[in-house]
């Protein structure tokens, strides 16, 4: 299984790209901690992060995540073994 | 990436030096994407977009309230995008007894819309039509029953077209049919349609932008005029210096279905008024052998307006071919099956368009409709006959070797011109021609049927059209004159430009003589000229100089009627109706 820190090593690169900048993800890093992560850019992520993992988030996990360590999480649960 | 973040990143590149272009997004649902990406396209294009994005759900208040930011900021462009899925709540809510008049009753809403813009202001619209969302209420029999949502919204649809027929500025952007491209599951994200309203999804919001800037280049002038194909394996199937003409693979040969279908599209593309060109390395005589003798071959020599068969460089054939019809590069493209070909045609002339073609025959003509690349913004009958007119074009340069000198050859060709004033027969190529000259075009003012119209009717303006024929064919309107009396016994030439079919003729020397007898008749002393450069006509930066105009400074130039020497003419004038 991959590991959450791995996923989110990951993660920054995909932020990276929607951002057009380098960004350094941590379990804690909330949207209020990243300059410019608003419901708009929010739909980008979104949509990169399924196309980067090939997965497909639920409407309802995605207001559950407090934190990036959420979305790691729940990330990793659709991942392949 | 996602293309929409590349479009997101061009927003932050420098746009300074590109064509601005004022837009007004009136949309019913969130329009922020969209309005990122059309800019971020825009850049691709080399458009500046300025964008006028109005509050959420404000169209109807924008546009009947001639006080509102939409009129205040005078947009060039005025995009409407009205939600389906807003459509069919709307049609939900709609009595079982009125839904038979859905249609009609939200046509008759854009209408008014529409009507109102037109009333206040010169934009154009785009509006974007509706997809066909499917309810799944009646099945199949949606279609045997009037008071379905998918009757109904097809019929609403349908009568946009007619709209769009009536409407000289209300231009629609398919969505739909974007859509049965690309697939309902790809257009729509459930979970942002959702909790984001957005109507689209983030991978098909770039498709709409796309879209909506090839619309906006085509009204602007920029579109293709032209298709230069290569022949072996492009054409049709097989080399046909190996293969010989029964085994090229065309009609019921092999694949060579494909090739047929290629060849009745590009067919179509002729009758559209798209030139079609040759471009092939094969001899000559062995090319043009198919076109003429081979039973299933659709297009013929008569269709061919240049036909360039040799071993040289494909380089140096596709700049002759340039030069013999006498436009830009940035309006051809070129189609080669070679990749080789492709790249280096591409390299040396980066502005053509060469599209990537697959690798398999049978899917080179639906990616090539995938790519939209005809986009236009008029049609007249005209069009249709402009292969015959570049192909007279190709006999008079044959001639013109014959003669002794220019002046000889002019002198034989019995040309004859006719001078129209601006009529209901003659705007429509008239705005054409306003919209589409680049080269010989003195201040490149684009004026619409409406404008053209306007001016018609204005005591104070002379707008005129001069038709040319000669011993080789009928050239039909080539040139296009305003003239604006000002106060100060001064006649301002507003507007001046000419087809490049017709350089060297004569032409500008004629038409400044009826500008002359204009002013004089007028009681004018001064004819003024004046030249707005562009990237484009530098072609006649020194138009003025040459025809004995006094320069008067800011690329002003003046001609006193009185005295001024008549420029020689090879051009007889046809006799026509008088001015009024």
């Amino acid at each position: 299984m991959k590991s959450i820190t791995d996923i989110i090593k990951e993660l920054d690169g995909v932020f990276g790209v929607v951002f057009n900048r380098d960004i350094q993800l941590s379990e804690a890093t909330t949207a209020v901690d990243v300059e410019g992560w608003d419901s708009i850019i929010n739909i980008e992520l979104i949509v990169a992060i399924e196309k980067h993992f090939n997965i497909t988030f639920m409407s309802a996990e995605l207001d559950q995540w407090q934190h990036v360590g959420d979305m790691a999480k729940s990330i990793q649960q659709k991942l392949p073994a | 990436m996602l293309e929409y973040t590349r479009l997101k990143n061009n927003t932050q590149k420098d746009f300074s030096g590109l064509m601005k272009i004022k837009v007004a997004m009136l949309c019913d649902s969130a329009s922020q994407l969209l309005n990122t990406a059309l800019r971020g396209y825009g850049y691709d294009r080399g458009i500046n977009f300025e964008v006028f994005e109005a509050d959420y759900d404000q169209i109807e208040r924008q546009v009947f309230d001639n006080s509102s930011e939409l009129y205040s900021f005078a947009p060039e462009y005025i995009i409407i995008s009205k939600s389906p899925h807003k459509l069919l709540s709307k049609f939900y809510a709609t009595h079982a007894d009125e839904r038979a008049g859905f249609a009609e009753k939200t046509i008759q809403q854009t209408d008014a819309l529409v009507t109102s813009i037109e009333n206040n202001i010169g934009a154009k619209v785009i509006f974007l039509n509706f997809q066909e969302l499917n309810d799944s209420v009646f099945g199949n029999y949606a279609n045997k029953v009037e008071i379905s949502f998918l009757y109904q919204v097809r019929k609403i649809n349908l009568i946009l077209m007619d709209e769009a027929r009536r409407h000289k500025n209300l231009f629609i952007c398919d969505v739909q049919m974007l859509t049965a491209h690309h697939g309902i599951h790809t257009a729509v994200n459930n979970k942002q349609l959702i909790s984001a309203d957005l109507i689209w999804s983030l991978d098909f919001i770039p498709v709409i932008a796309k879209n909506i800037t090839s619309i906006i280049s085509a009204i602007t002038g920029t579109f293709k005029k032209c298709v230069i194909l290569d022949l072996d394996n492009t054409t049709w199937g097989g080399v046909i210096g190996d293969d010989g003409m029964e085994g090229i693979q065309i009609g019921d040969l092999g694949i060579g279905k494909a090739f047929t279908q290629l060849q009745k599209w590009v067919k179509e593309l002729k009758h559209r008024g798209i030139i079609v060109c040759v471009c092939s390395k094969n001899s000559e005589e062995v090319a043009k052998e198919v076109f003429e003798k081979h039973p299933d071959m659709v297009l013929r020599i008569e269709d061919i307006s240049v036909f360039v068969a040799n071993w040289e460089n494909k380089v140096d054939n596709i700049h002759f071919i340039k030069n013999t019809l006498n436009i830009g590069f940035d309006s051809m493209v070129f189609l080669d099956d070679n990749s080789f070909e492709r790249n280096m045609v591409r390299s040396a002339i980066p502005e053509i368009e060469v599209p990537e073609l697959p690798a398999d025959p049978v899917d080179y003509l639906p990616f090539l409709k995938s790519l939209n690349l005809f986009e236009t913004s008029s049609f007249t009958a005209d069009d249709s006959k402009r292969t015959q007119q570049y192909q007279e074009e190709a006999k008079r340069n044959t001639l013109q070797q014959v003669y002794k000198n220019e002046k000889d050859f002019l002198e034989h060709l019995n040309m004859v011109a006719e001078i129209s004033f601006l009529n209901p027969f003659n705007i429509p190529r008239a705005a054409q021609l306003s919209q589409r000259s680049n080269q010989y075009n003195l201040r490149t003012v684009r004026y619409t049927e409406e404008d053209l119209g306007k001016i018609a009717a204005d005591e104070k303006s002379h707008a005129f059209v001069v038709k040319l024929k000669d011993d080789f064919g009928d050239y039909g309107i080539i040139s296009f004159i305003i003239l604006k009396e000002k106060s100060d016994k001064e006649l301002f030439i507003d507007t001046w430009l000419m087809s490049c079919r017709v350089l060297k003729r004569t032409v500008e020397h004629f038409v400044l003589n009826k500008m002359l007898e204009i002013a004089s008749a007028n009681g004018d002393a001064t004819l003024t000229g004046e030249y707005i450069p562009t990237p484009k006509n530098g072609l006649v930066k020194d138009h003025y100089e040459k025809l004995g105009f006094a320069n008067a400074g800011n690329n002003t130039w003046t001609m006193d009627v009185n005295t001024a020497a008549l420029p020689v003419s090879y051009i007889n004038e046809m006799a026509n109706e008088k001015h009024n």
